[in-house]
């Protein structure tokens, strides 16, 4: 089971129909899916282009694609797989040195649970 | 001698250093010191790795006495700052990742390193790969050598500039829509991008694992072949690679372009494409025709939707690939976070650049619950229309022929404004993404004192033969020899 989302907004459905651009109240709901926190002044521009880019994208849907495959892989190969073993060894400490807060080997995050 | 070594290509300097003309450390030291003099004027630079560097050729010069050392023993050249290189910073020319050193080497960095490979430094990109032009660098745009205030293109614009103002004879590049290939068109340069998993990704930081493809930007078609054999081959550890045999690159250099099939896609000469590099690329297939090879038109109805294809596709695997930056395990974290939630959007609204952040948030909003099928899906299945497109075209011919980019270099500043204009830099470059294939630009002309590329893609797995049509071009004409003024 993945954990709700602390805004409830996780798989959020955003409006049904599709639109021809982005209003704020949409590009706000993007941002917090996306867990962006966007600057005041940053906010308008990204309105402006983000719907500029969905317009674009639009276009798309002129395409007849019925009975097309959609596809998964450029080469349209199979992903490889290999056996559950343990390959690696353990580098906690040398990984963690990039960590911006660390305890006794644990990544340090602000209180979840009251 | 010195001062003249950094006009050397990869092949000439081989060549050099076998018979003993210089060593490794001498040519190491040269181009240092034009990395020095020339680069606060370019910015192609993140990292200068002087102290290792140094090490490296000194290593190579002891192994080259001892009657050892590989292929590409004591040859320098620059890392683009997305591969990892173990205890070296690695920012992906981001603020997120400003101190990040990595702990381990990327493949082709481990691969190149125990040729014999000597690396200079790590080179300037746009933000995650994320750019046409390099203006979306944390680390501020970089110049191109031919015109300071044009951009020598992106993402991989610092390795580009590097390789054309002589900084370094050779670069590695990756190429997700068209980064390695653009910028090599813009800076007079060549640039290969091979088949999607002919190259490890791994310790490649990812923007879209469908479309990233790892390759090279060199001086040469011979030079680009001499790394390729190095950097090819199957990796256990990108579950994306592919076991496929490694073929010589330098031996496909030989053939001629005779019975050579070009097909020539019409969209590709549109009103998009800039007069001046139509005539430019156009001669250049007369060159080719009149030297064996046959053109052909072929018909590519569904090429005209590479670009939106790709601005949803691409966006939708980097929002997914990007969720990993998160303030916690690596990178830039926010100060005084409320709660986890704040730490995440404010650590990303902060380390993030303003492009990578559109980027997201395209990719978030085609996969949000509603759009799903509207876009991405949808986007897919075009994609496969393309792929078909291309598998259909390549039963009548062997490469495909027509320019790398609409234009020559454009302004620094000129395509800020309209991130679609920017996005249309790559209308040539991105359907050999979508399907996986490789492609190659080599130089075919000058526009206005700009470099201009030819542009060729194959099948998959078919590098010998695009290096093989790209070498006798460049046999044929010399406009790989061309040097920007400032940097001869």
């Amino acid at each position: 089971m993945r954990a709700r989302a602390p805004d409830g907004a996780s798989r959020t459905r955003l409006k049904q129909e599709i639109p021809v651009s982005l209003d704020k109240e949409q590009v706000q709901q993007i941002a917090v899916l996306a867990r962006l926190k966007l600057a005041d002044d940053e906010f308008a521009e990204t309105v402006d282009k983000l719907s500029r880019i969905v317009d674009f994208v639009d276009q798309l849907s002129q395409a007849d694609t019925s009975d097309v495959v959609p596809m998964a892989h450029p080469l349209d190969v199979a992903q490889r797989l290999r056996a559950d073993e343990v390959t690696e060894s353990n580098e906690r400490d040398r990984m963690q040195q990039n960590a911006p807060a660390t305890q006794d080997g644990l990544y340090l995050v602000p209180k979840v649970i009251e | 001698m010195s001062q003249d070594l950094h006009t050397l290509t990869l092949t000439q300097i081989k060549a050099g250093l076998e018979k003993g003309e210089f060593s490794a450390v001498e040519l190491t030291e040269a181009l240092l010191a034009r990395v020095e003099k020339h680069d606060d004027a370019l910015n192609a630079f993140i990292t200068v790795t002087a102290e290792q560097a140094l090490a490296a050729a000194k290593s190579a010069d002891a192994a080259r006495a001892a009657g050892k050392g590989g292929v590409l023993n004591g040859l320098p050249l620059v890392h683009k700052d997305i591969f990892c290189t173990r205890d070296i910073l690695t920012t992906c020319g981001s603020r997120m990742l400003e101190d990040f050193v990595s702990p381990y080497d990327a493949t082709i960095v481990e691969r190149l390193a125990a040729a014999g490979a000597v690396v200079l430094g790590k080179s300037n990109m746009d933000e995650f790969a994320m750019g046409s032009s390099n203006e979306t660098s944390f680390f501020g745009p970089v110049r191109n050598p031919w015109n300071a205030e044009c951009s020598p293109g992106g993402s991989s614009g610092g390795s580009a500039a590097a390789v054309a103002a002589r900084l370094a004879p050779a670069a590695t590049g990756t190429d997700t829509g068209g980064s390695i290939r653009q910028p090599a068109a813009l800076t007079g340069t060549v640039g290969l991008k091979p088949t999607y998993g002919r190259v490890s990704r791994y310790g490649m930081i990812a923007f879209a694992s469908s479309l990233d493809q790892a390759g090279v930007i060199t001086r040469s078609s011979a030079d680009a072949a001499l790394l390729l054999g190095v950097m090819a081959g199957f990796d256990e550890r990108d579950s994306t690679s592919i076991d496929h045999p490694v073929p010589d690159y330098t031996a496909a250099l030989s053939q001629s372009l005779d019975g050579l099939r070009v097909g020539i896609v019409k969209q590709h000469f549109d009103e998009g494409l800039d007069e001046q590099t139509g005539a430019a690329v156009r001669e250049a297939l007369a060159v080719l025709e009149a030297n064996g090879a046959t053109l052909t038109e072929v018909d590519m109805p569904n090429i005209d939707l590479s670009v939106p294809t790709y601005y949803v596709v691409a966006p939708a695997e980097c929002s997914s690939n990007l969720s990993r930056f998160d303030g916690v395990r690596f990178g830039h974290r926010a100060d005084d976070p409320e709660d986890l939630f704040d730490l995440y959007c404010r650590s990303r609204g902060e380390g993030f650049g303003a492009e990578v952040k559109r980027r997201i948030m395209t990719g978030t909003y085609v996969l949000s619950a509603g759009y799903y099928d509207a876009y991405y899906l949808k986007a897919q299945q075009v994609r496969h229309l393309i792929a078909d497109d291309f598998k259909k075209a390549f039963e009548t011919v062997d490469v495909i022929a027509g320019p790398t980019a609409p234009t020559p270099a454009f302004k620094l500043g000129d395509k800020t404004d309209d991130p679609i204009t920017m996005y249309l830099n790559d209308i040539y470059t991105i359907g050999a993404n979508l399907a996986g294939l490789p492609g190659i630009s080599t130089p075919c002309g000058l526009v206005d004192g700009l470099p201009v590329g030819l542009h060729l893609v194959g099948p998959h797995w078919g590098e010998e033969t695009l290096l093989r049509c790209a070498h006798n071009y460049e046999q044929l004409t010399d406009w790989h020899f061309a040097c920007p003024g400032d940097f001869s």
